[in-house]
């Protein structure tokens, strides 16, 4: 079996002491920064980005990795005992969690969380590993053509399925694919965009955008509320759960990893997709859905089996195509370029120790995570405690100092407040700042493919479409645009993000 | 402006559009080519093109469907945050780090409702000797940690 030879590679790398110990400190910190109310995995990541630019890139990767699923998790745990969701896909977290929590079960909540957390990741682990392969191996026969269709079916299939304004999101996609341009073009030598401005002769970094648009924009909206909040901090405490309970939820938790692992490979879907879909399940198949939204643990475990299964299965596209799937993975792009690892197919063949060594140290922060959580959600507890206005300047402290180290520069300092007002911006006019994300990273890739593929066809536009995989994938695009114009499947839409 | 139906989309897509226009302007100067020999100005004009046909169908959507309005707030949050962070940005490199901590945490306490003066000051010593102890000493960032005169 190959698999197994595969796997015993990356339990190789992923056990050494060296390497436990970054997986280990990435989940700590990740759950740290990400049960602080109002912080999702994007800021968090992009925050602690730049204490793993030291380490070997195996290392960097589990350790980021880990501090993904912190992050996540961490932020299920502030939506059940604040009620206030860090991200998007633990909104529906907060609507059974929160009522658990107010009736006195928040330890059962918790519990519920981080089994279905750790039963969906397991799956999800062994379902990467069996795919990523053979995709890779359907990847590696992609020329530019191929590619560029790809690229575009992916960005199409993101704002898709994302909530909100599909004009918006597609400009916000191509404001992103236009930011990445700036800098110098690697082909002509030309500075683009750049001003005159020595520092933007590289390009803007991604930690800029993304701690601008998601962390300082954040920041700032939290502080324009100011609602009171009850937080179920005395109250934990029965983590057991009864074994009826357990036969309750088990059922959530398996239907939730299935819904959550397929959606998380389609682009645009990671955690938040699979944890809507899986309580729309769940309150539709329960017997009695009037149970919903005042304290039911399935409400509780399908979604957030749902979240963490898709949380690993978005590695699937990012690891074998070198396409992000979501904000998330744009990030992991970025890190792996910073570690001059290119993403994309070859990373299997060409590095797998790097492959594998991931992969597994995947299913091993999951379980880090559950022998973290369960003892220690004292301490997180105590987190949640500390007061909103003493967080946030701390939360702009650690935003500050870990851009300005980057390259020790503070412009990009002043260029990350930038970004932070166009972020309010956004905000105040609806506009997503995900899909300007995954544009910006890959924007260079898109220029580079396009460029190529009709360089090869002799400047013949038609090679997109005669080229099959590529008109297929174009083809797809189309489909998916038209369906969402579609009047009567727009109204579904909107009513399924409504749910919730 | 009555016409404008709705405001959100309507500067959504007037924001789309100055970046379009900026984006076509300033690739003016760059060689277009053609598409079979691509220049440095031909992605970056496709683009900025489709933001301003994007921006163009959000600003004349929003004059006949209705939306709901802006909610500005107090703009003082926005203020004070970014204040403090180019403040900080001004401070580092020639305060250092923890004369530059201790202005970033102060300035942007003030933007909660809930400030309180004395809590804040606490606050921000505690943090710069969490930032002397964690980056100087732990991570051993190499920025300048004093100001230049004691240095």
């Amino acid at each position: 079996m190959e698999l197994i030879t595969n796997l015993g590679i990356g339990f190789g790398v992923a056990l050494t002491l060296q390497n436990l110990f970054y997986c280990f400190g990435g989940v700590l910190l990740g759950t740290l920064i990400g049960v602080l109310p109002g912080i999702g995995p994007v800021p968090t990541i992009a925050m602690l980005l730049p204490i793993t630019y030291a380490l070997p890139p195996v290392s960097a990767l589990i350790m980021l990795a880990g501090i993904y699923y912190g992050a996540q998790y961490g932020g299920s745990t502030t939506a059940i005992l604040v009620n206030l969701p860090g991200e998007a896909s633990s909104v529906v977290t907060c609507l059974d969690g929160y009522q658990m929590a107010r009736q006195g079960k928040a330890g059962k909540a918790l519990a519920i969380a981080a089994i279905g957390s750790f039963i969906a990741g397991t799956f999800a682990t062994l379902l990467v590993a069996a795919f990523a392969p053979p995709l890779a191996e359907v990847a590696l026969k992609f020329g530019p053509a191929e590619y560029f269709s790809l690229m575009v079916l992916g960005l199409i299939a993101a704002v898709v399925l994302a909530s909100g304004s599909l004009v918006k999101a597609i400009g916000m996609i191509v404001l992103g694919l236009l930011l990445g341009i700036i800098g110098t073009d690697v082909n002509s030598g030309l500075q683009r965009y750049s001003f005159g401005i020595a520092e933007l002769s590289d390009g803007i970094g991604f930690v800029v955008v993304a701690m601008g648009l998601f962390g300082f924009a954040e920041i700032i909206v939290n502080l324009e509320r100011t609602e009171h909040r009850e937080v179920f901090t005395n109250k934990v405490s029965g983590l057991m759960l009864k074994w009826s309970e357990f036969k309750e939820a088990l059922p959530a938790i398996i239907r939730g990893t299935g819904i959550g692992s397929v959606l998380g490979i389609l682009p645009g879907g990671g955690a938040l997709l699979g944890a809507f879909a899986a309580y729309t399940v769940e309150k539709r198949i329960a017997k009695d859905p009037s149970r919903f939204g005042k304290g039911a643990i399935q409400g509780v475990a399908g979604p957030e089996s749902a979240n963490n299964a898709g949380a690993q299965t978005s590695f699937i596209p990012m690891l074998t195509l070198g396409i992000p799937p979501n904000a998330v993975m744009a990030l992991m792009v970025g890190a792996m370029t910073i570690h001059s690892i290119q993403p994309g197919p070859q990373v299997m063949t060409s590095n797998p120790q790097l492959f594998w060594g991931l992969i597994v140290s995947m299913w091993i922060g999951n379980v880090m995570l559950v022998i973290l959580n369960l003892p220690m959600i004292g301490i997180w507890v105590k987190l949640l405690q500390v007061p909103y206005r003493l967080l946030y300047p701390a939360i702009l402290l650690f935003c500050c100092i870990g851009v300005y180290s980057i390259q020790n520069n503070v412009f990009d300092v002043y260029l990350t407040a930038l970004f932070g007002v166009l972020g309010w911006l956004f905000v105040k006019l609806e506009c997503e700042p995900a899909p300007l994300l995954l544009g910006f990273i890959l924007g260079p890739m898109m220029e580079e493919n396009l460029r190529r593929a009709l360089l090869l066809s002799r400047g013949d536009w038609t090679v997109f479409a005669t080229r099959p995989i590529s008109a297929v994938m174009l083809g797809m695009a189309v489909i998916l645009l038209l369906i969402i114009v579609a009047p009567s499947i727009r109204k579904k839409r909107e009513e399924a993000f409504q749910e919730g | 402006m009555s016409f404008i139906r709705n405001p959100k989309d309507f500067w959504a897509g007037v924001l789309f559009i100055a970046f379009g226009l900026a984006a076509v302007i300033i690739a003016r100067d760059y060689a277009l080519g053609t598409a079979g020999r691509m220049g440095p100005g031909y992605f970056p004009r496709g683009l900025g093109i489709i933001m301003i046909a994007l921006g163009l169908i959000l600003s004349l959507r929003a004059v006949r469907m209705t939306g709901p309005r802006i909610q500005f707030g107090s703009f003082k949050p926005l203020l004070i945050v970014l204040g403090s962070v180019i403040v900080f940005a001004m401070a580092a490199p020639r305060l250092g780090l923890i004369v530059a901590t201790i202005l970033l945490i102060v300035i942007s306490s003030t933007a909660s409702h809930e400030f309180r003066l004395k809590e804040a000051l606490i606050s921000s010593v505690a943090l710069a000797a969490f930032t002397l102890a964690a980056f100087v000493y732990g991570l051993k960032l190499q920025l300048p940690t004093w100001p230049w005169f004691i240095q």
